[in-house]
């Protein structure tokens, strides 16, 4: 059972029932559960969307777009129903924050997808959370079916004639590519996660053919709190351009890793050495992966940064998922972006070239070179490789597997130039085929 | 409408996937959660499953199949009743999931995929399960276990090994 952490410089507004038994619908209406929404169902949609835009809440899935802007693109009127849609795929390797609010405060999801379909004008939401996560569907069944048993959810809901909202439950059945939400649609409707061009956007055509608001589920629980204490209240907890606070998923070499609500901007130093008590074991700091696996590597030095969505992007990496992932010096650079690479080769989707050969090549290459088959080509060719992949791709995994390691060949060169050079991770995690296998064939000296 | 007549799963299974295919506006979104649920009760998917599947939902067994190889949980051949499934990915990996992972090849003696010859367990090396923070984290079925050493997972396979494993379906 994922352990709950604290720390002093935490500012908790979506973690404030963690641990409060709110999974339990009247504990949640206790500690001020679906009271945003009632305010919501008085004030109306453009009331929603003003607060959700003073808020500058941005999206917690990854690319930080603002959610109050996103649910206004979706047309007023519509021939086909609209729908919300809670990505709660959670795969981005470094990522579990959607897990523990999905475990303490499943009400606060179930309440945000009613406040998104106010705002939009939708009588139907859906919650998909990935199947690994079955428990935790579980968990999320239950608070849905309590809600409709209180009238929350249903038909004529809280008592008003004609005001109908229905939550769905979904499941994957493991796809990292299904988060991406036009995939995530088509998992939906039953069908291979490939996802679909843009435009149309989804906000226009979007599940079913209808306009839909796809956000993550950290973001769509986000918003009963913003309309309880107000969207420039909750601007001010954050930084510039980027309102509020944010779950952070600190793991690797650290003390005390865990997930810690941190105010956006808040110092990454920080966050590593005081919120999550620094190194592990005494150990060297060597690097950073920020924001889940796909965002690009911090050396050492340039961890003083804040944490949010501009600042990171100024510093040449991401905010992205929230994940911070800590290397302390022992790790082999080459060892940790061959595991990255396996990880994009095997959840590519094979639709477009770039992306299916893309990842494919750098994995076997990097394959070899791990074996000690590398030539100093191989470096180059390898980030030649992954600088072609950038914006070729249908979607954005082709990017999500480039980036980081684009990082990785730039950042840490000089690693993979020891390695031609003969130097060996001492005690290699990753099964080293003899050479003369297929990972080996081609290798050039 | 009468229902396709049931030969595979149990009454409570049959329920579930009649309710199912009532919850959307269309049958086809119960694909998913349908073949993961049969897989539960039946172990794999069979070919009787995608058969059955397919009459329920109105589609060709093709569509069924072509869903069926997208998703890495789906599976066409039987698993041990305890699937062990090791995270290796990056926060996995550095506090140690490949010793976790060599530690069940060696304690099993089977490879990523394979299966103990008495059925009980099944070893599968996996991608992150989102439960980075509290790595290393084995499921066992759909269990989390996490914050693992090999001790703590032997003791955690003894449990099964002695049916007191908990198993949510
Ligand atoms: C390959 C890929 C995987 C993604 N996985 C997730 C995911 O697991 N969860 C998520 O919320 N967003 C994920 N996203 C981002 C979604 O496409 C989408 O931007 C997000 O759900 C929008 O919600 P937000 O605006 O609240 O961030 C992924 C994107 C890509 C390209
Ligand atoms: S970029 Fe990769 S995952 Fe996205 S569509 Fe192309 S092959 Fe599929
Ligand atoms: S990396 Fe192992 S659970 Fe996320």
């Amino acid at each position: 059972m994922p352990r709950l952490v604290s720390h002093p410089d935490e500012v908790k507004v979506l973690s404030r029932r963690f641990g409060q038994g709110a999974a339990e619908i009247d504990k949640y209406i206790e500690l001020d559960g679906y009271k945003a929404v009632q305010k919501a169902i008085e004030s109306g949609p453009e009331w929603v969307i003003n607060e959700m835009k003073a808020s500058g809440l941005r999206g917690r899935g990854g690319a930080g777009f603002p959610t109050g802007m996103k649910w206004s693109f979706v047309p007023k009127q519509s021939e086909k129903p609209k729908y919300v849609l809670v990505n709660g795929d959670e795969s981005e390797p470094g990522t579990c924050k959607d897990h523990i609010i999905f475990l303490h405060d499943p009400h606060a999801v179930i309440e945000g997808t009613m406040i998104a379909g106010l705002a939009i004008g939708a009588k139907m939401g859906f919650i998909y959370l990935r199947g690994e996560y079955r428990y935790l569907l579980k968990i999320v069944e239950k608070a849905v079916a309590d809600a409709y048993a209180k009238g929350i959810l249903g038909k004529n809901i809280f008592g008003k004639e004609g005001l109908d909202f229905d939550i769905v439950t979904q499941t994957g059945a493991g796809a990292y590519e299904v988060g991406e939400e036009s995939a995530l649609m088509e998992s939906l409707e039953g069908k291979r996660g490939v996802p679909r061009i843009k435009p149309p956007f989804p906000a226009v055509v979007g599940l079913y053919g209808g306009p839909t608001v796809i956000n993550n589920a950290e973001t769509i629980a986000s918003a009963p709190h913003i309309l309880l204490m107000g969207g420039e209240a909750y601007a001010k907890l954050g930084s510039e351009r980027n309102g509020g606070t944010r779950l952070f998923g600190i793991s690797g070499h650290v003390e005390r890793p865990g997930v810690y609500e941190l105010p956006m901007g808040y110092s990454l130093r920080k966050a590593i050495f005081e919120v999550a008590g620094g190194i592990k074991d005494g150990k060297k700091l060597k690097a950073v992966v920020p924001g889940g696996s796909s965002c690009p590597v911090l050396k050492a030095d340039e961890i003083d940064v804040g944490l949010d969505f501009d600042q990171m992007a100024k510093a040449g990496t991401m905010l992205g998922s929230g994940g911070i992932v800590v290397l302390d010096e022992s790790v082999s650079i080459v060892e940790f972006a061959l595991r990255t690479i396996n990880f994009y080769q095997h959840e590519s989707c094979g639709w477009c070239i770039p992306c299916r050969e893309g990842t494919d090549w750098l994995k076997k290459t990097m394959t070899r070179f791990h074996a000690g088959g590398g030539s100093k080509k191989d470096i180059d060719n390898m980030q030649y490789l992954a600088e072609n992949m950038l914006g070729r791709t249908f979607c954005p995994l082709g990017d999500a597997a480039a980036m980081p390691m684009i990082g990785f060949y730039k950042k840490f060169r000089s690693e993979f130039e020891d390695y031609v050079a003969g130097a060996r991770v001492e005690n290699p995690l990753i099964e080293i085929k003899p050479i003369g296998e297929p990972a080996l064939i081609g290798a050039a000296h | 409408m009468a229902a396709v007549e049931n030969t595979l799963f149990s009454p409570q299974t049959a329920a579930r996937f009649d309710k199912l295919v009532t919850l959307y506006p269309i049958k086809r979104s119960a694909l998913v959660p349908m073949l993961l649920y049969a897989q539960d009760e039946v172990g794999y998917v069979s070919d009787e499953v995608v058969a059955e599947i397919a009459k329920r939902l109105d589609l060709l067994e093709l569509d069924v199949r072509n869903v069926l190889s997208y998703y890495s949980m789906l599976r066409t051949k039987p698993a041990g009743k305890y699937n062990v499934q090791v995270c290796t990915n990056i926060s996995c990996m550095l506090r140690g999931g490949y010793e976790l992972l060599d530690h069940c090849k060696s304690t099993l003696g089977i490879g990523h995929k394979g299966v103990t010859a008495d059925g009980m367990f099944s070893l599968e090396e996996v991608e992150c399960i989102g439960a980075c923070c509290w790595a290393p984290a084995v499921q066992v079925n759909y269990d989390f276990h996490d914050d693992l050493t090999p001790a703590k997972l032997d003791a955690v396979l003894e449990t099964y090994r002695e049916g007191r494993g908990t198993d949510v379906h």
